[in-house]
């Protein structure tokens, strides 16, 4: 029996909240590097991010399977998108629609469903809660939704993470597509992005 | 909530989050058809059901809703579709493009640049580019997949061949960001070139076929041509009969039994705005 006591309150306004962080994440998506803020977000359970849990309030339900990485994968977290949001936690992450990783997690891309050259669409997300959306190394970004580039320093990645990105670029139209979190801010990169170093 | 009848925007909450997620995929792969699982709107096929359900699915009580029918803001289409959305969204409307947070069109795009951060919602009868030529979704699935477009090409040439011009003039296919090619709807082809690198988000609905595509601002659409024969837009010796602009889609119109014609803006607000502001003519 889940104790419920314990568990943090979703969304206050789930019709109006859920539109307004959707709008958020979509203008996120759609100008990859741009930081924006999520003021509708509730506070994360366990180590999650406030971004990274109102992410998942917004997009995932019972169709959307989650898996979460070890600093993640806690009764609090688990407990928390079973209630509010009535996702399946599966333990293969090639079951996934959504993966939520931290920044140090090692992330083999393609251990997640990259989708085929006929329905790239069916590819995951990855929520990668990191420390900071600024203050890591400078990189630029190029691609759709850039007006020529981007220049943008997520803290607390590894190189061999922007290694693996350029993998999963070059499988375009296939590949994973990523947000990342901190805090109560987001930032987006679509598989359509090229990240030099 | 509007009068405890429907949920907000109409679309149930777990409907809306499927097409927001193929929304978001549909983003991430600019110029690819994502398949959603369509509703049935309280209106017939042909008339915007997907452009409707794009719109239900992004729209807010902040937005400001402009709705436009081949430019106009006052034809059936138009005005039913602002009313439904005032009805059950509770969002402002407006008729001034600049104006509007979302802009749902049916086959044209306002005259009026658009800006960064607006939305532009097409509706889509049929969004496959390739079905006049290949039938089975089996096939062109796999052509898009292959990015296997030389039908396409030989449909141009053999265009040219018959008639010694491409005669498309209306859902003239666009290669999208070097990948897709992608139907802009049936938008005279007038309008492409303000599709490519345009600061405004495009997000395309298909109802009847279920599928939604989008291009990212700032992206490259480039109009299929051939070096010899490049893309084109339509010109007329005519200038509009209202407001004498020179550079906007004009309508042709038959005003008496006698068969008098008239060529007016097919962009209604465009139009006023020039009769109305005279700086705005100039």
């Amino acid at each position: 029996m889940t104790d419920l006591s314990t568990l943090g309150p979703g969304l206050a306004d789930p019709s109006h909240d859920a539109q307004q962080l959707f709008r958020a994440i979509l203008d996120a998506t759609s100008h990859p590097g741009r930081i924006v803020s999520l003021p509708a977000a509730p506070a994360g359970p366990g180590m999650l991010s406030a971004a990274a849990a109102a992410y998942l309030l917004t997009l995932a339900d019972g169709d959307t399977p989650v898996w979460l990485a070890e600093p993640f994968d806690r009764p609090e977290v688990v407990n928390f998108l079973r209630f509010h949001a009535g996702a399946p936690i599966v333990t293969q992450r090639a079951q996934a629609t959504f993966g939520v990783v931290a920044a140090t997690t090692p992330t083999p891309f393609d251990d997640f469903n990259l989708g085929t050259d006929a329905y790239p669409d069916r590819s995951a997300t990855l929520i990668v809660d990191v420390p900071n959306l600024t203050g890591g190394p400078t990189r630029r970004w190029r691609g759709p939704g850039i007006d020529g580039h981007a220049d943008v320093a997520i803290a607390g990645l590894a190189d061999a993470f922007w290694h693996d990105w350029a993998t999963n670029h070059a499988l375009f139209p296939c590949g994973v597509d990523i947000v990342f979190t901190a805090g109560a801010e987001l930032c987006a990169l679509p598989r359509s992005i090229a990240v030099e170093s | 909530m509007t009068d405890g009848t429907y949920n907000y925007a109409y679309l149930d909450e777990q409907t809306k989050r499927m097409i927001r997620r193929a929304i978001l995929k549909a983003v991430a792969v600019p110029g690819y058809q994502v398949p959603f699982g369509g509703r049935e709107m309280p209106l017939p096929y042909g008339w915007g059901t997907g452009g409707i359900q794009v719109t239900a699915a992004i729209i807010g009580r902040d937005d400001t809703l402009k709705v436009i029918d081949q430019g106009a803001d006052d034809t059936t289409n138009a005005v039913s579709i602002r009313r439904f959305f005032a009805k059950v969204a509770e969002v402002a409307t407006t008729t001034r493009t600049e104006e509007a947070t979302v802009i749902q069109t049916r086959h044209r795009v306002p005259e009026t640049p658009l800006s960064e951060g607006q939305i532009l919602v097409f509706q889509v009868p049929i969004p496959e580019p390739l079905r006049m030529l290949e039938p089975r979704e089996t096939e062109t699935r796999t052509l898009h997949a292959l990015s296997e477009y030389g039908v396409m090409q030989v449909s141009l040439y053999e265009s040219i061949a018959r008639h010694g011009r491409i005669s498309k003039g209306y859902n003239y296919p666009v290669m999208v960001n070097g990948r897709y090619i992608m139907s802009p709807s049936p938008i005279p082809k007038f309008d492409n070139p303000k599709l490519d690198r345009s600061p405004a988000l495009q997000l395309y609905g298909a109802g009847r076929e279920k599928r939604i595509y989008a291009v990212p601002p700032y992206t490259p659409v480039k109009s299929l041509d051939f070096d010899d024969h490049p893309f084109e837009i339509e010109t007329w010796e005519q200038c509009c009969e209202l407001c004498g602009s020179k550079e906007s889609f004009l309508d042709e119109m038959i005003v008496d039994d006698d068969g008098k014609r008239l060529f007016v803006c097919s962009d209604t607000d465009y139009c006023e705005r020039r009769r109305t502001l005279p700086e705005a003519a100039e």
